[in-house]
């Protein structure tokens, strides 16, 4: 039942591989431009506020399997961005990262916007009355409250994250759903096994996150 | 009350939504009495294209058409059916058409499972290039280039296995996605049968900007697929395709469809009896 | 919570913001100016690629709108179809009994782990092999089997955090009242958090209306986003105008779903107040955990 994962015809480990290193780095991404998107929909500057709001609004409103696809076509076919990859395995995954960070840091964007509303409005008052600046107020003062008390939507939209980099199997990124898709055409007769693998392959990626992230919600809580 | 009332009313909805898509699922096998369906491609301009107005286009249509015609069956009676790649020898299989032309090749993995009439066209897998491109001549030039192809064809698999191993190859979800990064130089060459290249290179709108290689790297014999043992039905497609060459047809189809590219076509293939 | 994180400003911050929103302007203009004048340059912006969407209505009488008929048929079978197996779903969680609670639980947590496009790929390789599925319908089916099978276990959470969310009181007064917990859940409870959680599922239709895309990307389902195939077929390769128009409608679909939700969630907020009970929040995708992980 299982003989055809000896042939070294699939390289599953390669694949999940492949799909943990996207995670990685597009959660790196998206944490980063999350922040910067939540800065900017918080900022005294009218017009950052006006463009943080719209991109929210307009890539949360777009399916990712455009988003990425845009990237691929717009960025790489017309645009020629190749992000320093050398072929097209590589830029393939450069820009599915690309993809993923643009969509997900619009959902980091609101967790953290989320937490920032559990942080008492007396905090920023404090901080002003001793004569903070906004950026400081906000990286001193609020986001370090904020990121505690939005871990646990953190951690969601980082499995929602992991589960999302199947997406890139249609730029051709060689992770984990484009193997089994590959897998489904050859090995029909073991359709259940190959389904059983991919399932527990993404359990084991996905319900650690879910663990560890929600006993690392309960411990760094703000008391209050 | 209202919520019960809206519960109840979305289980119908289910309800009659389910029902109308299974009925449409086993009414259809074939051909019932004065119609028939006909699997073609929608998507691959000069062979089988649906055109804005909803109609169909291409050299592989007007063949199923004047196959049908000889059948009996008139424009009118036939049913148009979208036949991807990966779902021909399924719907052959389910008997949800009656045969299909759509750039279907013959080979020894498809005669297993279906049976096919023909050949009527001779191909081989080309390459696409921009007009000014003179870099590819032979094979071997591959290998420094960016190729493009469809996932998973065995275009793309012929090449990575046997004629460029070092090309780099990008694998996308359909030709015109390739096209794209051909116009704008992203890719070098896109390779596939001729006779489909030959197709977009003929559109309006890219006339005089691609053109073909001309290296013949694989022969493809396009057949008529159909329902495996119906020798019956076989030997009738036969005489209306020999019919079709004989009449001079088959001539005027192959220059209306292929001819603005200055693809050079193989005279028509001897039918296999 | 914005004015508070800093002063009114005063007329050196306002000369400040100034600069910044000239720089931020400055930079914005860049970006764009590149975008287009590379697309410039590689013929993108011509009129022949996008007057099609405007000019010939063919574009959406037959590709774009029965792309869109087939995207929202796809999302109103899936949310018909695991609204009530997600209540079911989130009301055995809530058991007393082991049997079900646990095995019911353990459904739940699995097709939440699974990624949707896995699931409709199974779907899809299930039908082919093992039902009489012709392939017209295969790939809405197998679409509809991965959404349902997802979104019903979210709903379930979604369900069962609301029912959680109600105060105490209202499952104990059902009790003192001699109802049964059948009783309980159908006539008390569950209308309670049907409202608390509306919202919450308005936007669990944007979701699943976006994952649809997915069935057309990978597993040739004729909705929306695939049209961009024919249409490219059609009309010279114009990708990136094909693309364009099609984002867009997705935005304005969702955008119209995103609102609804927000207007549900108002109304529901001030018919709250006016019944005095205050510690029933409606559950929205930020706040509730559970749901959240569906709403990315």
């Amino acid at each position: 039942m299982f003989d055809f994962l000896d042939s070294g015809q699939y390289d599953l480990l390669g694949a999940f591989w492949v799909t943990a290193q996207l995670a990685l780095y597009s959660a790196i991404g998206s944490l980063v431009w999350g922040t910067a998107l939540v800065a900017m929909r918080v900022s005294p500057v009218p017009l950052m506020r006006g463009f943080g709001t719209a991109y929210v609004n307009l890539v949360r409103n777009t399916p990712l399997t455009v988003v990425v696809v845009a990237c691929s076509f717009g960025l790489n076919q017309t645009l020629q961005v190749t992000l320093g990859g050398d072929d097209f395995k590589e830029i393939g995954f450069r820009l599915a990262v690309l993809g993923l960070t643009a969509y997900t840091g619009t959902f980091v964007c609101e967790a953290l916007r989320s937490g920032i509303n559990t942080v008492p409005a007396g905090q920023a008052e404090a901080a002003r009355a001793l004569g903070m600046s906004f950026t400081q107020v906000l990286t001193l003062v609020v986001l370090p409250q904020a990121f505690r008390a939005a871990i646990t939507p953190l951690a969601n939209v980082l499995i929602a994250l992991t589960k999302n980099t199947t997406v890139a199997a249609a730029i051709g990124a060689t992770e984990a759903a484009l193997l089994m898709k590959e897998m489904i055409e050859n090995e029909a007769q073991a359709l259940f096994t190959v389904f059983g693998i991919f399932a527990f392959g993404f359990i084991v990626l996905t319900l650690p996150t879910g663990l560890v992230l929600g006993w690392a919600a309960k411990r760094l809580a703000v008391k209050r | 009350m209202k919520l019960r009332n809206a519960s109840a009313a979305a289980a119908a909805a289910v309800v009659l939504a389910l029902t109308a898509t299974a009925c449409g699922t086993g009414s259809d096998s074939g051909s019932n009495g004065d119609k028939i369906t006909i699997g073609i491609k929608f998507d691959q301009p000069g062979l089988g294209l649906k055109t804005p107005d909803g109609s169909y286009a291409g050299f592989d249509v007007d063949v199923a058409k004047y196959v049908a015609k000889e059948l009996g069956y008139d424009e009118g009676k036939i049913t148009w059916k979208q036949a991807p790649s990966a779902e021909r020898e399924n719907l052959i299989k389910n008997g949800d058409v009656k045969f299909v032309v759509a750039s279907y090749s013959i080979n020894e993995k498809r005669l297993k499972e279906v049976d096919f009439a023909g050949p009527y066209f001779l191909t081989h897998q080309d390459l696409l290039v921009r007009a000014d491109d003179t870099s590819i001549t032979k094979v071997e030039d591959l290998n420094s280039k960016k190729l493009c192809s469809v996932t998973g064809s065995t275009s793309a698999q012929n090449v990575k296995e046997k004629l460029a191993p070092q090309a780099d190859l990008q694998q996308l979800g359909g030709y015109s996605e390739c096209l794209t990064g051909l116009e704008n130089k992203a890719v070098d060459a896109l390779t596939t049968d001729a006779s489909i290249l030959a197709g977009y290179a003929s559109q309006k709108e890219h006339q005089g900007k691609f053109k073909l290689a001309g290296l013949s790297m694989s022969d493809e014999n396009y057949g008529i697929g159909l329902k495996k043992g119906d020798s019956d039905l076989k030997g009738k497609i036969n005489k209306a395709l020999e019919k079709m060459v004989s009449d001079g047809t088959w001539d005027k189809l192959v220059k209306q469809h292929f001819g603005p590219s200055g693809y050079k076509n193989e005279p028509a293939p001897k039918i296999a009896g | 919570m914005n004015s508070v994180l800093y002063d009114v400003p005063g007329p050196r911050a306002r000369q400040r913001n100034v600069v910044y929103t000239i720089l931020f302007l400055v930079a914005l203009g860049l970006v764009a100016y590149w975008v287009l004048s590379a697309m410039a340059d590689k013929n993108q912006l011509a009129a022949e690629k996008w007057s099609p969407f405007v000019t010939d209505s063919q574009v959406w009488t037959t590709y774009l709108l029965p792309g869109l008929a087939e995207t929202l048929k796809a999302a109103a079978l899936s949310i018909l179809i695991a609204l009530p197996l997600g209540a079911a779903l989130g009301i055995g969680r809530l058991s007393d009994h082991r049997w079900v609670r646990v095995p019911v639980g353990a459904v739940v947590e699995f097709f939440r782990a699974i990624p949707v496009l896995l699931l409709m790929m199974f779907a899809s390789a299930v039908y082919a092999q093992f039902t009489p599925v012709s392939s017209d319908f295969r790939p809405l089916y197998a679409v509809v089997t991965g959404l349902v099978l997802y979104n019903a276990s979210v709903i379930a959470e979604v369900v069962r955090a609301g029912v959680l969310s109600l105060p105490r009181g209202q499952g104990d007064a059902a009790v003192a009242l001699g109802m049964r917990k059948g009783q309980t859940m159908l006539y008390v409870l569950l209308p309670q958090a049907v409202t608390v959680m509306l919202p919450a599922l308005v936007s669990q239709l944007v979701v699943i209306v976006k994952d649809t895309a997915l069935g057309g990307a990978l597993l040739g389902f004729g909705e929306l986003l695939s049209q961009n195939r024919q249409i490219t077929a059609n009309y010279g390769a114009n990708t990136i105008a094909a693309f364009t128009v099609i984002a867009l409608v997705y935005i304005v679909l969702n955008a119209l779903l995103t609102h609804l939700a927000a207007r549900l969630e108002r109304r529901l907020r001030q018919g709250r107040r006016a019944a005095a009970v205050k510690d029933v929040a409606p559950v929205t995708n930020v706040e509730m955990g559970g749901a959240n992980a569906g709403g990315v």
